[in-house]
């Protein structure tokens, strides 16, 4: 099964043609997701990668000729969340925005239009997805991953490699692997994932990467002691030595007025099951630990 | 992006919202200039003026940076010594000059970013004047909240509900007139967050010698999302260069994320959050940071090279640690870039470098050549660094 993407996904992404957008749908492709249509507006009838992939105008055309159900946006920030509008209008169930540097207040109508869809979005600035094996969606590098059983659930792009590398070095595969970006509004919040995993036969383990800022993970970690008490339960917080005040990079990432500590995180972890690792290194000990023998 | 409180204000009057007059003054004697005009004010029933520092940073009372003045005389000592002040390590170089206000009753209202919603979310409370955190934690009842609509923003109906539920009682018109006003000012600005403490009741004189109450915004601080800057003519403008380590100004031209801490090992990553969890490896290996430094993705060489600049450019930097996970970013780019920075520098600070992930064998073999330090785990090159700015051979 795994979760958002797997055998069934046919992928549309938007922006091809663009220098990112063509770089990482060659990856995309190489890894074996089902890459079906690219969209460009004005380059419609055209082709990309090597003639692989067929372009069209717009996102309602991809569907049409090709049945795509999941999409992928590459455009700039400008672009963007009306790139997001035109996936959900064409009836796109699953959308990941990589795109980064989208203006906050912009995204606010957006995720609304895609909930009022019924439609699900991650991101934007995130890495995107990938179900090992079969297919991943965004700009994580492929060779990480291995196959396996363990659901991976983070805020960050190169953190998450790190945990996930970590996890394919001592021999523990991944379901699903999901970054759901560092942006103040994203889509799809770790909470949200968690009942994704839940719901996912294939998911044994999971693994919960977080940072300062905000409280999403303590939203999580409290709904997974409810939901999922006898899963084996991993988490990594960044950020236990950030000043207070201070933006750390993502627009989310920041301590204020005593809020969004990671001291406050990973206890609300701990409290709920997880084991916290003060390394992403010690994420598949820990795991084991957990009673995990995938 | 942080801005002073007289330019908050220029914006919220740009939406309509009542804001007492007041004027800035870089020196005494314009702040005496200011004053004469607002004593002379037959409006002002205090017939003081209020000398406000203007620093971006919090608790400018406390530190004897907001004082009143009755004399034209006192205005220009009190703003002399107002603009002789460091507050929490920032010069003042403004005060804002206004007629001391005759407070009737103190009000909070506040917009922001609701990340668990992904809505606005308007912030009141009738216990305004103090910290609102503070008000959080000794009386969390006082305090309302109302998200406006992701589609309508704030209807007529909503605004009204939160008037009274903040308890504006015969001023409710007004409260209900500025929280559309504080929604125009965020949208109109892409801001992240419109606060106004204290929203304050006051009383004033009409020119009969009459008393006048009215509700209006006392204070303004306002931040403004860094990702929108470039759609807003004139945003930029209202930086306080003055305000920022030179250090921040030279990363923004690189496109890097730097923040200055008090360490002694500079670090370098890519990605916020990879950056953090240097940081957090570094303290746990012992030693303790000297910066949060993303380079972002996809740097190339030139990029790394500013960035190892900057890092040099902080005297305490014993030790470097490179932290590079290749994804979008090349790894032999960041190489390449590391052997340039290395040519450059004057001082000689010993580096750890790892870097895995995309192009990693091409990066393994420029360091090999060039004879870098590397490490394999990111907890081997936290411990190497450590070492290395202890002065222990690793």
């Amino acid at each position: 099964m795994s979760i958002l993407i797997g055998r069934d996904t046919r992928l549309v992404v938007q922006g091809i043609t663009g220098r990112e957008g063509e770089f990482h749908s060659r990856a995309m492709l190489e890894y074996g997701t089902p890459l079906v249509a690219g969209m460009t507006p004005g380059k419609g009838g055209q082709t990309a990668l090597d003639g692989r992939v067929p372009v069209f105008d717009t996102v309602a055309e991809a569907v049409r000729e090709t049945g795509a159900n999941t999409s992928c946006i590459f455009v700039p920030a400008a672009g963007a969340p009306d790139a997001v509008l035109e996936s959900v209008a064409a009836g796109i169930q699953t959308i990941f925005c990589i795109t980064e540097g989208i203006p906050a207040l912009d995204m606010i109508s957006v995720v609304e239009k895609v909930r009022l869809a019924g439609a699900r979005l991650i991101g934007p600035n995130c890495p995107g997805a990938t179900s090992p094996g079969r297919a991943k969606v965004g700009i994580i590098p492929g060779s990480i991953h291995r196959e396996g059983r363990v659901g991976v659930v983070s805020r960050s792009g190169t953190l998450t490699y790190e945990a996930v590398q970590a996890m394919t070095d001592a021999g523990l595969g991944q379901s699903t692997c999901v970054g759901i970006g560092g942006d103040p509004i994203v889509g799809t919040q770790h909470i949200d994932i968690l009942r994704l995993f839940a719901e996912d036969p294939e998911t044994d383990a999971l693994v919960l990467i977080g940072e300062i800022g905000g409280s999403a993970e303590e939203e999580a970690a409290a709904w997974a002691a409810e939901h999922l008490p006898d899963m084996p339960k991993v988490a990594f917080i960044a950020g236990r030595t950030a000043p207070e005040g201070k933006r750390m990079g993502h627009a989310g990432a920041i301590i204020s007025g005593g809020k969004g500590t990671a001291a406050s995180k990973v206890a609300a972890l701990e409290a709920a099951g997880f084991r916290v690792a003060g390394s992403p290194t010690e994420l598949p000990k820990l795991l084991r630990e957990a009673g995990y023998r995938g | 992006m942080k801005i002073h409180e007289a330019d908050a204000k220029s914006l919220l009057v740009a939406q309509g919202l009542p804001v007492p007059a007041w004027a800035v003054a870089r020196t005494p004697t314009q702040a005496r200039e200011a004053a004469v005009q607002f004593l002379a004010d037959p409006g002002n029933a205090t017939k003081k003026v209020v000398i406000k520092a203007q620093v971006l940073v919090g608790g400018r009372g406390k530190a004897g940076g907001v004082r009143l003045a009755a004399t034209a005389d006192e205005a220009e000592d009190v703003a002399a010594q107002i603009l002789a002040l460091k507050i929490k390590g920032l010069p003042v170089r403004r005060v804002l000059v206004g007629p001391a206000a005759d407070i009737v009753k103190e009000y909070y209202l506040s917009v922001l970013l609701d990340r668990a919603t992904k809505r606005l979310m308007f912030i009141g409370s009738a216990e305004g004047g103090v910290e609102i955190e503070q008000v959080a934690v000794e009386n969390p009842d006082a305090i309302v909240y109302e998200h406006a609509d992701p589609l309508l923003g704030l209807p007529d109906y909503a605004a009204r509900e939160l008037a009274f539920k903040v308890g504006f009682g015969k001023h409710w018109k007004a409260g209900a007139a500025i929280a559309k006003g504080l929604l125009r000012t965020m949208i109109a600005n892409d801001a992240d967050l419109v606060e106004i403490n204290p929203l304050a009741v006051i009383r004033e004189h009409n020119a009969d010698g009459t008393p006048v109450e009215r509700l209006v915004c006392l204070d303004a601080k306002i931040t403004l999302d860094d990702s929108a800057l470039g759609r807003h003519k004139g945003l930029e403008e209202l930086r306080d260069l003055d305000a920022e380590d030179p250090a921040d100004v030279e990363a923004r031209r690189y496109d890097l994320t730097f923040i200055k801490l008090d360490g002694d090992i500079g670090c370098m990553v890519n990605g916020a959050g990879l950056a953090m969890t240097t940081m957090d490896l570094v303290k746990r290996a012992g030693g303790e940071p000297a910066n949060f430094l993303d380079i972002g993705g996809g740097a190339k060489a030139d990029r790394v090279a500013a960035a190892m600049r900057l890092i040099l450019e902080d005297r305490n930097v014993k030790a470097i640690l490179v932290n590079i996970f290749g994804g979008i970013t090349r790894g032999d780019e960041v190489a390449r870039g590391l052997v340039e920075a290395r040519a450059q520098q004057e001082r000689d600070v010993p580096m750890v470098v790892r870097i895995v992930g995309t192009n990693a064998a091409e990066a393994a073999e420029i360091l090999e050549e060039a004879h870098f330090v590397t490490a394999a785990s990111l907890d081997e090159a936290a411990a190497k660094a450590v070492a290395a700015a202890k002065g222990v051979a690793s």
